[in-house]
């Protein structure tokens, strides 16, 4: 499973509690789309530092980087390089 | 305190049944362990349980007028009962007993229904007026006692609780979803509704009249504030004189009682300056409070300094997820209603602390920061309306982390998530909800996990209904009171004040007393500038200022701390809970029918795994739970006991 599927599936099941993927298409806004709330960040932040052995700093902590699946992805594999 | 219960026949003027009417008695157990009484004459019956703490071997209730034409039972005090009688004596009324209850009937004789606004207290009332073939049903001001009914063509049924009504209702009790909706976005039904399809609460400040088949409901008291060029005249020191006289007093008559009066102690200002007030007095109340096992929810040490201060006997009780898991099936007993978060059950174990320590009666700090300004929300809109002055500013939104230091407990280690939560609604700055739409948006996305089916009956706009409630003159004022009219209306008057006040307390026969609800300081408060209540961004500036100087210093230069207990992590670990396993069953989700049953076993999955839970979450887990135990207590008719082995600190 590629990093944008874990994390799509992750926040399926433990943030907005379905296993429909037409749930969460990959480049829709957290933000926007009200997906997910600032705690609901954090315990994606934790997935990520988990699941992919990435810390995740302070500053890193916004839109640009997190707001959705695949900028997640990218930005995983940009901190895995 | 008491309960009270009656049914009115409105056409048929057949005698009621008294054994009906004493069978809504044996649920008001708790508010009135102390004794009983009926009157039944004609179409009406009226039921009293008593809790004795004025005139306690005289004030059997129900009480009547001297040629026994006007009865009444009675939940609550009338304070200013010793000068209404003095004036009522005057004017040629000769009473029977020294109770505060019988100003009521001599009252109502004097002045008809105009009797109300001669009360000062916390008061649901139901008076018998045989000649007229009258019934008149009051509850008091802000809320603080309830009071349902149930009409139908034919009767009236009234209680102080709920399930008072039930053993003579003709139909089993459903849930009124559209109350439920209003339950998942406000915590609360609001208005008249409650989650019982049928049954409505005679909203706060308002009159009942039943006079032949014709009912009328009357608001008689508002929440109401002066408009701008209005306010108060006066220096800061003269008006912190006049609060500190008024506070003065309405402590001194909330002292009023044939029992020990204590205090809830929780270490924040408005707790600690009542202590203060009461000292004041000649009185060193014993003091009770909460501890929480969890650091970052405790304030023991501040409750303990201010108990050294004061030299008085203080009594503070842990809390612990055990307790949490422990009470939740008896704190949905007494609240009858679906909670979103687990912050009542500390107060009823709170309660049961205080009842076994022999005590009846408590001064408690609730209402102060809803008559003064002093919440965080309030605070939070000003940043915001700052803020929306100039949308593109850096440096306004920072002013918000000052505000929230401790929220790296429940949500923003990222500014510009928390940005985008504050900022959500910017453009709107002018709009009645301002301050309070952020939180009822979130708390609003718990409702996805209703079901199909219940999410397409609550597709009503909740704000607009809100919105139509709203009194005429609302536009006039300034934001911040509108701010506070909002909060008074919502959250104080059917939460704080009913499932985490009234409902907590009587589940152990503890009565609360409120002083800063007396009337004549909400009234007062509400003519004050905004600028004087909440001075830049120095919340409850007044009543600091009016009772500063009797505090412990500590006190005054805290950080404010909202109370808060432990939700749904409390069900993380621990044993297994077999109550909790039935009512999150996949086939009981069905049976009831309101949530997604699939969604719903995830989500406990999640509260099970122990991870970081949301705010949203761990509320939609609260309120999922809450209701299931709500369907399966009332609905289905199981008692507490059947449900859970565990009744804790209800005796």
């Amino acid at each position: 499973m590629s990093v944008a599927e874990q994390v799509q599936k992750y926040i399926l099941e433990n943030i907005l509690f379905s296993q429909d993927v037409s749930q969460l298409p990959m480049d829709d806004s957290f933000l926007e789309k009200g997906i997910i709330d600032s705690t609901g960040m954090l315990e994606v932040i934790f997935f990520l530092e988990e699941t992919f052995q990435v810390k995740v700093a302070d500053d890193e902590m916004v839109p640009a980087n997190l707001d959705s699946v695949n900028k997640i992805a990218a930005y995983v594999a940009r901190k895995k390089k | 305190m008491c309960g009270i219960a009656g049914i009115l026949r409105l056409r048929d003027p057949a005698p009621i049944d008294p054994n009906k009417l004493k069978s809504m008695l044996p649920p008001l157990s708790s508010r009135g362990p102390d004794g009983t009484g009926i009157y039944t004459n004609g179409p009406i019956g009226l039921a009293h349980a008593r809790l004795s703490i004025i005139d306690l071997a005289g004030g059997t209730q129900p009480i009547h007028n001297e040629d026994r034409t006007v009865w009444v039972v009675f939940n609550g005090e009338i304070f200013n009962y010793v000068e209404l009688r003095a004036e009522l004596e005057a004017q040629g009324h000769r009473f029977y007993t020294h109770s505060d209850t019988e100003v009521i009937v001599h009252l109502y004789e004097q002045y008809g229904l105009e009797f109300v606004h001669k009360l000062n207290g916390q008061f649901a009332i139901a008076l018998w007026d045989d000649p007229r073939q009258r019934l008149v049903l009051v509850r008091d001001r802000p809320g603080i006692l309830p009071l349902f009914y149930h009409q139908t063509a034919e009767r009236l049924l009234f209680g102080s609780e709920i399930k008072s009504l039930l053993p003579v209702l003709e139909t089993k009790p459903h849930l009124n979803t559209f109350a439920l909706d209003q339950v998942f976005t406000f915590w609360s039904a609001i208005g008249d509704a409650t989650v019982f399809d049928g049954i409505k609460q005679l909203p706060p400040g308002h009159i009942l009249i039943a006079e032949g088949e014709r009912v009328a409901v009357h608001r008689y008291w508002e929440w109401s504030f002066a408009e701008p060029g209005s306010y108060l005249p006066g220096t800061v020191d003269e008006l912190a004189d006049q609060l500190l006289e008024l506070m003065r007093d309405a402590t001194r008559i909330r002292l009023r009682a044939d029992v020990p009066v204590a205090a809830y102690l929780s270490g924040g200002l408005d707790s600690t300056a009542l202590v203060a007030l009461m000292c004041d007095q000649g009185v060193r109340p014993n003091t009770f409070s909460l501890g929480f096992a969890d650091a970052r929810l405790d304030e023991t040490e501040f409750q303990i300094e201010a108990a050294k201060h004061f030299g008085v006997t203080h009594r503070a009780y842990r809390v612990n997820d055990a307790h949490i898991r422990n009470g939740f099936v008896s704190a949905v007993w007494r609240a009858e209603t679906p909670f979103l978060r687990c912050a009542p059950i500390p107060m009823m174990a709170l309660s049961g602390h205080a009842h076994r320590n022999d005590c009846k009666v408590v001064l408690t700090g609730e209402g102060a920061d809803e008559v003064f300004g002093g919440y965080d929300l309030f605070k939070e809109a000003k940043i915001r309306r700052f803020w929306a002055k100039r949308p593109d500013s850096a440096w306004r939104p920072r002013l918000l982390q000052r505000l929230y230091p401790y929220l790296d407990l429940t949500s923003a280690r990222s500014q510009s998530y928390s940005e985008a939560f504050f900022g959500s609604g910017l453009a709107d700055s002018g709009a009645a909800f301002f301050a309070h739409a952020p939180r009822w948006q979130t708390t609003a996305q718990c409702k996805a996990f209703f079901s199909a089916d219940t999410q397409a009956r609550t597709t009503g706009d909740l704000l607009e209904g809100l919105a139509q409630q709203l009194p005429p003159d609302f536009s006039r004022w300034d934001p911040f009171n509108q701010s506070q009219y909002v909060e008074a209306k919502t959250l104080l008057a059917n939460y704080l004040l009913c499932t985490q006040g009234d409902r907590m307390l009587m589940a152990n026969s503890v009565e609360g007393r409120f002083p800063y609800l007396d009337h004549r300081v909400i009234e007062f408060a509400n003519a004050l500038d905004p600028r004087v209540k909440m001075h830049v961004l120095d919340e409850k500036y007044l009543l600091k200022r009016a009772l500063g100087a009797m505090l412990p210093a500590g006190v005054l230069s805290r950080k404010k701390q909202p109370y808060r207990a432990p939700d749904s992590q409390a069900f993380a670990a621990g044993e297994s809970l077999d109550w909790v396993e039935d009512a999150l069953s996949s086939q009981r989700l069905k049976d009831t029918g309101y949530f997604d049953a699939d969604k719903v076993r995830l989500l406990w999955r999640k509260v099970q795994a122990g991870r970081a839970m949301s705010a949203k979450d761990s509320m939609a887990f609260v309120g999922v739970l809450s209701t299931q135990v709500w369907h399966r207590l009332f609905v289905d008719g199981l008692s507490a006991r059947d449900m859970s082995a565990h009744d804790v600190d209800a005796p």
